[in-house]
């Protein structure tokens, strides 16, 4: 499990801490997306590291050839304003979201996502939110916590229906709202349409 | 209708006061995602498990509102740190209205 951040490591935290972005006033997600998915190309063509502990495969390569459908769909923008709103969204913050890079089959992708929190009655991760940007329905799930959770962290298996970007948003009882997003490319689309 | 959903939670039988445990629910339930057609073309009605509660001797340890982007047999993995000796009751909640309740107690060292 991640190490926990006392109260006193929080307060010293800034809002914003990605040392690569310009303006941490208000960060624009279409932005986010972009810069993200690019890191993640990036990182797929330079790293065998992945999460599943092979090298890049053909598909990977093919998906980068092609360059993927990351534009999050309109339905999506609609659910993350509608659940998040215009909240400030701080990366970085201590939430972590593990997906395989690669799913063959997209009916079954698990998915495992951390917050860093004391989890006391004063501070804690009240909820997290899971959303897909290219599923036909985005909000995935939102988890609730309280401080009998003792740990902000939980574990499930989601459907993909091709390969996309997943974002995950905690939200603490400071209002804080914490950001972080996986790609995943996807073989076998799982969303039972047709 | 749907075949009878069969519940699985784990957890230890026993744990510390104050111990962080992990608990482990499982469901079997098709998660119908009201986007499928049929043989003839008629669209399959939504028919999903939208709730997961766990209470602790009535206390909410953790919740969990799922759509048709949850697999089928939903498994969720969550933690609860244990306040004492009780009764954890993990409840389904699905499209059709049904509930299914488990209930397990737990012991402290």
């Amino acid at each position: 499990m991640t190490a926990r951040l006392g109260p006193a490591d929080r307060s010293e935290k800034p809002i914003v801490t990605s040392a690569t972005r310009q303006s941490p006033q208000r960060i624009d997600r279409r932005t986010l997306l972009a810069a993200s998915a690019a890191a993640a190309v990036t990182s797929a063509l330079t790293s065998g590291d992945t999460f599943a502990g092979g090298v890049v495969s053909d598909r990977a390569a093919a998906a980068l050839a092609e360059p993927a459908p990351l534009t999050p769909t309109p339905q999506f923008e609609k659910a993350f304003t509608d659940i998040v709103g215009k909240a400030t969204l701080v990366e970085d913050g201590g939430l972590s979201l593990e997906l395989p890079e690669e799913a063959e089959n997209g009916n079954i992708v698990p998915y495992r996502i951390g917050v860093e929190s004391p989890m006391t009655a004063e501070d804690h991760v009240t909820r997290v939110h899971l959303f897909s940007t290219q599923n036909p329905q985005a909000h995935v799930a939102t988890f609730h916590f309280t401080p009998l959770s003792g740990q902000a962290a939980v574990q499930g298996r989601m459907r993909l229906a091709k390969t996309q970007e997943v974002i995950a948003v905690a939200v603490t009882t400071a209002n804080t709202h914490l950001v972080a997003r996986r790609i995943v490319y996807v073989g076998i689309g799982g969303c039972g349409e047709g | 209708m749907m075949s009878p959903s069969k519940p699985r939670v784990r957890l230890p039988e026993t744990a510390a006061v104050g111990e962080i445990i992990e608990i482990r629910a499982l469901i079997t339930h098709v998660m119908e995602t009201g986007n499928r057609t049929d043989a003839e073309g008629r669209r399959v009605p939504r028919n999903i498990i939208h709730t997961v509660t766990a209470h602790f001797e009535g206390d909410l340890v953790f919740k969990a509102e799922l759509s048709s982007g949850i697999s089928a047999n939903p498994f969720l993995a969550f933690h609860m740190k244990v306040p004492g000796p009780g009764e954890l009751r993990v409840a389904w909640h699905d499209d059709d209205g049904g509930i299914t309740i488990e209930r397990y107690k737990l012991k402290v060292e």
